[in-house]
């Protein structure tokens, strides 16, 4: 199955990216296995035929959101972070075989109180662009609207409490 | 899916959600406007008169069956009316109490009347969700409208602290909602109340999924309405933010939330076995009446003392939604009305009352002795206000708490009332404290700085304090209020109830 060894590919690699986030030491490096992690869930959403929600993940996350970060990143005074003590191997390991068995047993209750999802069948164009417009601008374009708003109120907001002066 | 038809009924649709699309349109102007003019005065003008023509329009919609517009997204009129008009009158009565006091304060800024406008027509929407989209959207927009009005003065601490906390306490409530409405869409495969409950009686079965999105969603209201265990944000948020809008937070927003809570629980969960979230309500009741009314008994701060007190007031509407039935969710939402006005009017006189400069987190309710002498007019209606909200005969309050406790004893729930009814008992002492500092001490007692100023009361800023005194004088005796409220709850939606 292509879909399946695809979805192992990605999903082995977004987690494994998303651990190296976590323990990289540099904010620059942390970012982007971030980045890594973003691009492998954009790729989940491409097996699912959700090709619209696999554009605006690569758009949004990876690339305005990150090139934020890094912004913000190179901001910092980098210098000034506190230097870790080496790793303890013993640790990490102890550590990987804990959620490795952690998992498992979660997985084991899980599917014995039959609390697995059915695997649901999606349609076809499930994902596509126009079925979304369709959905978007019409059941829910009161929902549309207002989070147009919502962002219009963000914006004013963060513009009055940062550029009005200090009374 | 063919679309060509599906702007057919967009007239309907308009007319249905008339009021927040008046606001909506309200707060662009206020927006637009001010980029040219800045800080024009004329926009809180604007602000209101939107807020008054949305009220006379639903008051015109008061008696109409209840329906859906815009696709099912948003309730109209009957009960969502209702709804709306007290969320209508709580941010008309903030935006005229705001004018004068954010004058004082030097920061009458033109954003912050289109903030109150989008807060509140977030407010509108969640108040009147028909589905979990459109609560979720509604209470992010009138959520992140607060935040940012929360921290307005930005040059004290005290501002500063309020807005954070709520920001970040309230962005991760959100995530607790967001997930208990992705867990009960999972279970229940839609997200309108409607068909959750018609989804319910065709399957009959509750699965572990949708109790875990339940539980989730519920946690995230308790947390917006500052039930206990989730009120910790409360007392810091409401003293350092500009006292008009901590009167706004503690009315709209939280007559909103709870009118959300109603919706689901009525429309959405009403065949289902109510028993186990009832018995969870139940003690989130308790615990909230027990633990607000005694840590207000140890308050010095007025804005402290009266968030301990709105903490209070969410456990007496948890009591009425405790019940589960028609008659409790009609007290529900007459209380909220009830309540609204009580607490825009004490966060009103405090605000006229204020003499620390920093929006009234630093000064004690006994630097105002004998204050009431010299202002007799907001001593009165303080009077009218505490009376109120301690619950005592003949003011709205009393009527209100009678809404509330009487359902949950018919219901079983005698224990729950008795309780609430010592909670309200206790809540005495705290309250008449204010107008024995008020009345019954010398203005020599006074601080200094407080005999000093003058304490100028506009005469907008009267009206509104003394209205909403005189509707908590009049409003027990009309029948009118109380009979609408139950003639929206119908009794024979709950299929199991015994």
């Amino acid at each position: 199955m292509l879909a399946e060894s695809l979805f192992i590919l990605l999903g082995t690699v977004s987690v494994v990216a998303a651990l190296g986030m976590l323990i990289a030491r540099n904010p620059v490096t942390s970012a982007l296995w971030l980045i890594l992690t973003l691009f492998c869930v954009a790729g989940l959403y491409l097996t699912l035929s959700a090709e619209f929600i696999a554009v605006v993940q690569v758009l949004v996350y990876a690339g305005a959101i990150m090139v934020l970060f890094l912004f913000v990143i190179m901001l910092l005074n980098l210098g000034a972070l506190p230097q870790l003590e080496k790793m303890d191997w013993k640790k990490a390991l102890g550590f990987v075989l804990c959620v490795i068995v952690l998992s498992q047993l979660v997985f084991i209750v899980a599917t014995s109180l039959q609390l697995m999802p059915a695997t649901a069948t999606v349609a076809e164009d499930a994902g596509a662009a126009t079925t979304i417009a369709k959905t978007l601008f019409t059941r829910h374009m009161l929902d549309f609207e207002m989070i147009g708003v919502l962002l219009l109120v963000a914006t004013v907001g963060a513009l009055m409490l940062a550029k009005r002066k200090f009374a | 899916m063919d679309i060509s038809g599906a702007y057919d009924s967009i007239l309907y649709d308009i007319a249905g959600g008339f009021s927040l699309l008046v606001l909506l349109l309200a707060g662009i102007v206020c927006i637009v406007w001010d980029i040219f003019e800045n800080d024009e005065p004329v926009l809180p003008f604007v602000a209101a008169m939107a807020c008054v023509v949305g009220i006379v329009w639903e008051v015109r919609n008061l008696d109409a069956g209840s329906s859906t517009v815009f696709y099912d997204s948003i309730r109209a009129y009957g009960l969502a009316s209702y709804i709306n008009i007290t969320i209508l009158l709580s941010a008309l009565a903030t935006v005229i109490l705001s004018v004068p006091y954010l004058k004082r304060i030097k920061h009458g800024y033109g954003e912050v009347y289109a903030l109150i406008v989008f807060a509140t027509a977030g407010a509108v929407m969640m108040g009147t969700a028909n589905s979990l989209v459109t609560v979720f959207v509604g209470l992010e927009t009138m959520s992140i409208s607060l935040y940012i009005l929360a921290g307005l003065v930005r040059r004290d601490e005290g501002g500063i602290e309020s807005a954070l906390k709520y920001f970040l306490l309230g962005a991760f409530s959100t995530g607790f909602f967001l997930y208990g409405i992705a867990l009960l869409y999972g279970a229940t495969g839609t997200m309108y109340l409607p068909e959750m409950a018609s989804g319910f009686i065709e399957r009959g079965e509750l699965t572990l999924l949708f109790w875990a999105g339940i539980a989730l969603f519920f946690v995230g209201f308790l947390f917006k309405v500052s039930a206990v265990p989730f009120h910790m944000w409360t007392p810091d948020v409401y003293q350092g933010a500009p006292t008009p809008l901590t009167g706004y937070m503690s009315t709209a927003s939280k007559a909103a939330a709870f009118a959300a809570l109603v919706l689901v629980l009525y429309y959405g969960l009403a065949p289902m076995p109510v028993a186990a979230w009832q018995t969870a309500l139940a003690v989130v009741a308790l615990v909230t009446m027990v633990l607000g009314n005694l840590l207000a008994l140890v308050q010095n701060n007025a804005k402290r003392m009266l968030a301990y007190s709105s903490i209070a007031h969410a456990g007496y509407v948890l009591v009425a939604l405790t019940a589960g039935t028609s008659q409790g969710y009609a007290g529900a939402v007459y209380y909220l009305l009830i309540y609204s006005l009580m607490n825009i009017g004490a966060f009103g006189v405090m605000a006229l009352l204020e003499w620390d400069d920093k929006e009234g987190r630093l000064q004690t309710i006994d630097s105002l002795a004998g204050i009431g002498f010299r202002k007799p007019l907001l001593g009165v209606a303080m009077g009218v206000f505490m009376f109120s909200l301690i619950g005592f005969p003949p003011f709205g309050g009393f009527f209100g708490k009678v809404a509330v406790f009487a359902p949950a004893i018919e219901a079983g729930y005698t224990w729950l009332a008795i309780a609430g009814v010592l909670a309200s008992a206790l809540s005495g002492y705290y309250y008449l404290r204010v107008l024995y500092v008020f009345w019954m001490r010398t203005e020599e007692q006074a601080d200094p700085a407080v005999r000093a100023r003058a304490f100028p009361v506009s005469f907008s800023s009267a009206a509104v304090v003394v209205t909403c005194a005189l509707v908590l004088l009049v409003i027990g005796f009309i029948p009118y209020v109380r009979d609408l409220t139950q003639i929206y709850f119908d009794a024979s939606v709950f299929a199991t109830m015994p």
